[in-house]
């Protein structure tokens, strides 16, 4: 078990025929997924991945022809949007954005749009989903990883790598790890998240990397403190961001000071999240608080 | 991305929303010219000089005057253009004031506030307005929530007539005044909505002694994602109102934000940019900068980072922290040693690869015969720059 995608995940990569949508496809097949096909309006009939697998022109078309059931979205940000209410409208159930710089009022719409068709969204502007072993849906570099029962949720790309890689020197591997993206408006929180790991029988601890900005972080601790029997370790980014600068993701304004690293981590803490100060000690204590 | 008070003003103008107008001066020469021509569009007899910066508290620094005629305004715009004014935002450091706008002094009535923004947390852009205006809202906050009424939009279906009479009420408005509000609060989300704006802000909204609501002052934000859609709105930016290096940067796809600390670092992921600036901080250094050289990173990226970080006096040693997933170690490893052989570094400079061809990227560096300290893990590279810096490295 994991969550979210597994060996039996059939993916579509929409915007296959790109440069990034291709060697990120090619990576995500080669990593033991069925990518079992692709989309490009305008392009259907054509193959992509060498011959590997059928370009549609349409999520509705790919869906019917292949059975998909996850679609991994590289399409540019003027169209990305749009590929993402297509590929929920067309009945995926889960649809994963990676694309960068989506405009937020889009985002907006995009959201109501995917909840009111009932898919699952993740992102954008995410490195995706990965669970060890079994399947890639993403950009996350999957040789880092190792199968076991740690859940990982991340607003961020590298640092998600990094608490992987410490979670893998200490002996310890990853039922799922996602990347939710650091935008204003993503498409699964981390409260859902991690109700999704409380659970999943394959999950035993969860790592929750936050960063500055929103209120994120303070709703899954609150759900957590209700809800969650699991242990829950918690950092946040950004302690010595200084407050109102975009530090790269737009998720990083300090807006309030409720949204601060400081008010976050105590608030965090009051609710039962292990808070890791450091950002070298993420798997050291994952490690100590399973041993416990 | 941020414009001045006078570009807001324009933009909300020509989409039919009511503004305290006027006319921008940005040589001494132009005065006269200006105020003269304020006198004539609206017969002005009192003015109100205000400067033009992107910062706000300019009231407090100074930066607006009241003038009861047009020799106190030709004083004042001489004393404002060209000072270095200090508001709360600005920093001690202050902005040059280039521009300043000189607009009609009004009969003001009563003072509101009315800003659009978006609810993370609802997923929803949220209309907030207050009876409490001209003043700072964060306070209103604080001491008395009530006092600011929101309503949120329904996504895709814009400010209803219904929520925009809850707010006009809500703020005490009647009659005519009233029937003003509901227009313009619809037309200014409109507005917000069309032009992916990420903050507008009408502090103070004013209802005149003549029983004209109008903005006295807006500002307005966009989201830098959708400023491909809005050309005109990309024209209005002024680079003169932003820090020279982080311009730079920009130039290179490089996301760098200037700090006061003497650690430099460059870091591959904003998340991972900020841990390991709170790294630094926890090993008892100060991080310089954030650095985010992004998913491609190459020889190129690197020197360009390098300059940048270095054209800042106070870094007395740099932090390269790498985490290679797609970007291969070895190749930025290359891309090290041609920048430090190249730009003559002579500050120390720690390299932490992990990820994808580490180890061939470390055995690299050591063969390199270029100076530089090598860390195995994340805190070993926080010890090692932060003694560095202290020249103890």
């Amino acid at each position: 078990m994991a969550i979210l995608v597994n060996k039996d995940s059939r993916i579509i990569v929409q915007g296959i025929t790109g440069s990034e949508g291709s060697f990120h496809a090619a990576q995500c097949l080669e990593y033991g997924g069925n990518v079992v096909g692709g989309v490009t309006p305008g392009k259907g009939g054509q193959t992509a991945l060498d011959g590997k697998v059928p370009v549609f022109d349409s999520c509705v078309e790919a869906r019917r022809e292949t059975g998909a059931n996850v679609s991994l979205i590289f399409v540019p940000p003027p169209f990305a949007a749009d590929a993402i209410m297509e590929a929920a409208a067309a009945g995926i159930e889960l649809v994963v954005c990676i694309t960068e710089g989506i405009p937020v009022a889009q985002m907006v719409e995009v959201k109501a749009f995917v909840e009111k068709v009932g898919s699952r969204f993740i992102g954008p502007n995410c490195p995706g989903v990965l669970t060890p072993g079994e399947a890639k849906v993403g950009i996350m570099p999957g040789f880092i990883a190792k199968k076991g029962a740690v859940g990982v949720i991340s607003k961020s790309g590298t640092l998600t790598y990094e608490a992987v890689d410490q979670l893998v020197q200490q002996g310890l591997g990853q039922s799922t790890c996602i990347g939710i993206g650091g935008d204003p408006i993503i498409g699964t929180t981390m409260k859902e998240l991690l109700a999704m790991f409380e659970a999943d029988p394959a999950t035993e601890a969860v790592v929750l990397i936050g960063e500055i900005g929103g209120s994120m972080e303070i709703e899954a601790a609150q759900y957590a403190k209700e809800h969650v029997t699991k242990p829950v370790i918690g950092f946040i980014a950004g302690q010595t961001a200084p407050p109102g600068r975009r530090m790269g993701h737009a998720g990083a304004i300090v807006s309030g000071t409720d949204e601060s690293a400081a008010a976050k981590k105590r608030l965090m803490a009051e609710c039962g999240i292990i808070v890791v100060e450091s950002p070298a000690e993420i798997g050291r204590t994952v490690k100590l608080a399973l041993s416990k | 991305m941020k414009i001045h008070e006078y570009q807001a003003k324009q933009l909300l103008k020509g989409h039919g929303i009511p503004i305290q107008d006027g006319e921008t001066v940005s040589a001494p020469g132009e005065a006269e010219a200006a105020v003269a021509q304020v006198e004539k569009s609206f017969g002005a007899t009192q003015f109100v000089i205000k400067a033009q910066v992107h910062a706000g508290g300019r009231g407090k620094g100074g930066g607006v005057k009241f003038c009861p005629d047009r020799q106190s305004a030709l004083d004042n715009i001489g004393k404002i253009l060209g000072m270095t004014l200090v508001t709360p935002q600005t920093g001690p450091e202050g902005r040059l004031v280039r521009k300043v706008m000189v607009a009609q002094a009004l009969d003001i009535a009563k003072e509101f506030y009315a800003a659009i923004t978006l609810d993370r947390s609802k997923a929803m852009d949220l209309f907030m307005v207050s009876s409490e205006g001209g003043m700072e809202i964060e306070e209103v906050a604080r001491r008395s929530p009530e006092k600011i009424v929101k309503e949120w939009i329904v996504p895709g279906f814009g400010l209803r007539s219904f929520q925009a009479r809850n707010l006009a009420a809500a703020m005490g408005l009647e009659g005519a005044a009233a029937t003003q509000a509901v227009a313009m609060f619809r037309k200014l989300y409109a507005f917000y909505r069309a032009y992916d704006c990420s903050i507008v802000e009408i502090n103070p909204l004013v209802l005149t002694g003549q029983g004209e609501l109008l903005a006295l002052d807006a500002k307005i934000n966009f989201d830098d994602n959708g400023l491909y859609l809005h050309p005109e709105v990309e024209a209005m930016r002024d680079l003169d109102e932003e820090d020279p290096s982080e311009v730079e940067a920009g130039k290179y796809h490089l996301n760098y934000i200037k700090l006061d600390g003497n650690v430099g670092c460059m870091v591959n992921g904003a998340g991972l940019a900020m841990a390991t600036m709170d790294i630094i901080k926890q090993y008892g250094g100060a991080p310089a900068n954030f650095l985010d050289v992004g998913g491609g990173a190459n020889v190129e990226t690197v020197k360009n980072g390098f300059r940048i970080i270095l054209s800042d006096p106070n870094v007395k040693a740099v932090l390269i922290n790498i985490f290679g997933g797609i970007v291969r170690c070895d190749r930025i490893a290359n891309g090290i040693i041609e920048a430090v052989k190249e730009l003559e570094l002579n500050v120390p400079v720690v390299v932490r690869l992990a990820g994808t061809n580490a180890d061939v990227a470390k055995e690299l560096l050591a063969n390199s015969g270029v100076a530089i300290i090598s860390a195995d893990s994340f805190e070993d590279a926080a010890t090692k720059v932060v003694e560095a810096a202290r020249g103890k490295g």
